[in-house]
């Protein structure tokens, strides 16, 4: 789709937080990648759960606990179509690292053993580094990393490679890199890794707020992603899995509702999703965030795609125009989502980040949860800046106006 | 007038004191900071159970490296008693500014890197 000029989204009156005026002017709301904002429809769904139809779900037979199931049950059929998932193989998680650690955890400890690696990229956010850090020490096996180039970009060839080893039983990759943007080919790499015999998993916690995503077409073994990212609540994450690997799992958390019977001896799982989903699940909350996946699929992800990008393509433009300033990751808005992370000569992140938050611009500074990205990038900490589907262009522009500021009290040379 | 970043801070930022390495040196530890990986090293010289001589190395922000900066100043010469029992408020009234709850660990980290050094605590100061 080609990028456009100035997005026609005016969705900014839905968000009550964005009303609020800090030190009397408008809130300019840039950390979306952190988390995003909340429409009224998702806080009046989450306050209306709790206040007319809570009870806990799958085991009550009066009507409200039969009105709670309902809720529940539907809140899954309704996230999964979202993301093109079966409810079935969709399964509720704390949030995309819980997501993860299940896997680790529960395929992971099954399936990895000495001799064995498992192939991420140098762009993993800590939530989809760790994990695997933790499993390749525990079993003998090897943590391997697929470079990314200048560009931020992974290399198709470079995978080739080392899935040519024959040792790689998962590829684990994020689809839009949280610090650099970049839109990984996601069913490409889920593809040549299922050729080379090794399961695949996506982290989709930046792609899933701002892309149309359709899981069975990426074609992943595992996809997850996180609630709060998505005009959701937090405490909710969601992980498709494919159906026969998941069947083969053994339980991650054990205990209440998972199983199918328990005596003094033993226990045996429930069907699918409920063996993943020890204990009471976040039930308001996977209430709220169909609220959510309702909002954005009304609005069509094919119309977020394009605002953002139109948002980020004016981003970079006006980036370019501070003195300094430069960008990591893909030049063209159109090869990333919709951030930008960004050094400037002479300035610390955090004190661009605590200058821009003078005029009301609310942008995150550090590493990002990827501190080995940020090494091989030869920075300490970037400054970023991340929009979301109720952000403007002005917004941009008051973040422009506010990183000049910046240099300026710092007296940088060509402050103005 | 910026109420934190104040001219000599930013003095203290641009050119600060007692910054590189001193080789060979009694002591020495190295911090990083959480919230953005920045780390900070010290090297120093211990005479007669003071701190003879001291450097700071690594980056950080404004923040931290005026206060390593200003520190510095103040350490030189301190018995290695003392300089285990300095507390968060010595260096935030030495720093004299009003520094936020998310950027006192970047106020702090030189102190948490020379107690570090002198004493074997690595917490942070409180």
């Amino acid at each position: 789709m080609p990028p456009v000029a100035e997005s026609t989204l005016s969705l900014r009156a839905d968000f009550p937080i964005l009303q609020r005026r800090p030190g009397g002017r408008p809130l300019v709301y840039l950390d979306s990648a952190a988390t995003s904002q909340k429409p009224e429809v998702v806080i009046e769904a989450l306050a209306a759960h709790l206040r007319e139809h809570n009870a806990n779900v799958h085991r009550g037979v009066y009507a409200l606990a039969q009105e709670a199931d309902a809720a529940f049950e539907g809140a899954r059929e309704r996230i999964a179509a979202f993301t093109g998932g079966e409810p079935r193989t969709t399964i509720f998680t704390k949030n995309v690292t819980e997501a993860i650690n299940l896997v680790a955890y529960s395929w992971g400890r099954a399936n990895i053993g000495a001799g064995d690696a498992v192939l991420i990229t140098q762009a993993e956010h800590h939530a989809n580094l760790v994990p695997w850090q933790v499993l390749c020490r525990e079993r003998g096996a090897t943590l391997r990393y697929l470079e990314v180039d200048e560009r931020g970009e992974l290399s198709l060839d470079a995978l080739d490679r080392e899935l040519e080893r024959g040792d790689v039983r998962l590829v684990a990759f994020t689809h839009v890199s949280n610090v650099l943007g970049t839109i990984n080919p996601v069913a490409e790499i889920a593809r040549r890794a299922r050729a080379a015999g090794a399961l695949s998993l996506v982290d989709g916690a930046q792609a899933v707020p701002q892309l149309p995503v359709d899981v069975g077409a990426i074609g992943a073994d595992f996809y997850a992603w996180t609630g709060h990212k998505a005009l959701g609540p937090t405490g909710i994450g969601v992980l498709h899995g494919r159906r026969e690997v998941l069947e083969g799992m053994e339980p991650f958390l054990t205990g209440g509702d998972m199983i199918a019977s328990v005596d003094f001896d033993g226990a045996t799982w429930g069907e699918l999703p409920s063996k993943f989903e020890a204990g009471t699940q976040p039930i308001a909350e996977a209430v709220a965030l169909a609220a959510a996946v309702d909002y954005l699929g009304a609005i069509g992800m094919e119309r977020v795609r394009e605002h953002e990008q139109a948002l980020t393509a004016h981003m970079l433009e006006g980036l370019a125009s501070v003195p300094g300033l430069r960008v990591v990751g893909p030049p063209e808005a159109a090869a990333r989502g919709g951030l930008a992370s960004f050094t400037i000569d002479g300035l610390h992140p955090h004190d661009v980040a605590e200058l821009c938050d003078r005029e009301g611009v609310c942008i995150r500074a550090g590493h990002h949860c990827a501190q080995p990205l940020m090494r091989c990038l030869g920075v300490g900490a970037t400054a970023r800046a991340s929009v979301g589907v109720y952000n403007e262009h002005a917004e941009i522009d008051a973040l422009v106006h506010a990183l000049r500021s910046a240099r300026a009290v710092f007296s940088l040379d060509g402050a103005n | 007038m910026d109420d934190l970043y104040r001219d000599y801070i930013l003095e203290h930022y641009k050119r600060p004191r007692n910054f590189g390495e001193l080789q060979p040196h009694d002591l020495e530890a190295l911090e990083h900071n959480p919230l953005c990986g920045d780390e900070l090293g010290v090297h120093i010289v211990v005479k007669d159970d003071r701190i003879e001589d001291l450097r700071f190395h690594g980056h950080g922000c404004a923040i931290s490296q005026a206060a390593a900066s200003i520190a510095s100043e103040e350490l030189k010469g301190m018995p290695l008693t003392e300089v285990g029992e300095l507390g968060a408020d010595w260096m935030i009234e030495l720093l004299g500014i009003p520094v936020s709850a998310t950027r006192r660990k970047c106020a702090l980290l030189n102190l948490k890197v020379v107690r570090g050094a002198v004493t074997g605590d690595h917490a942070w100061p409180t």
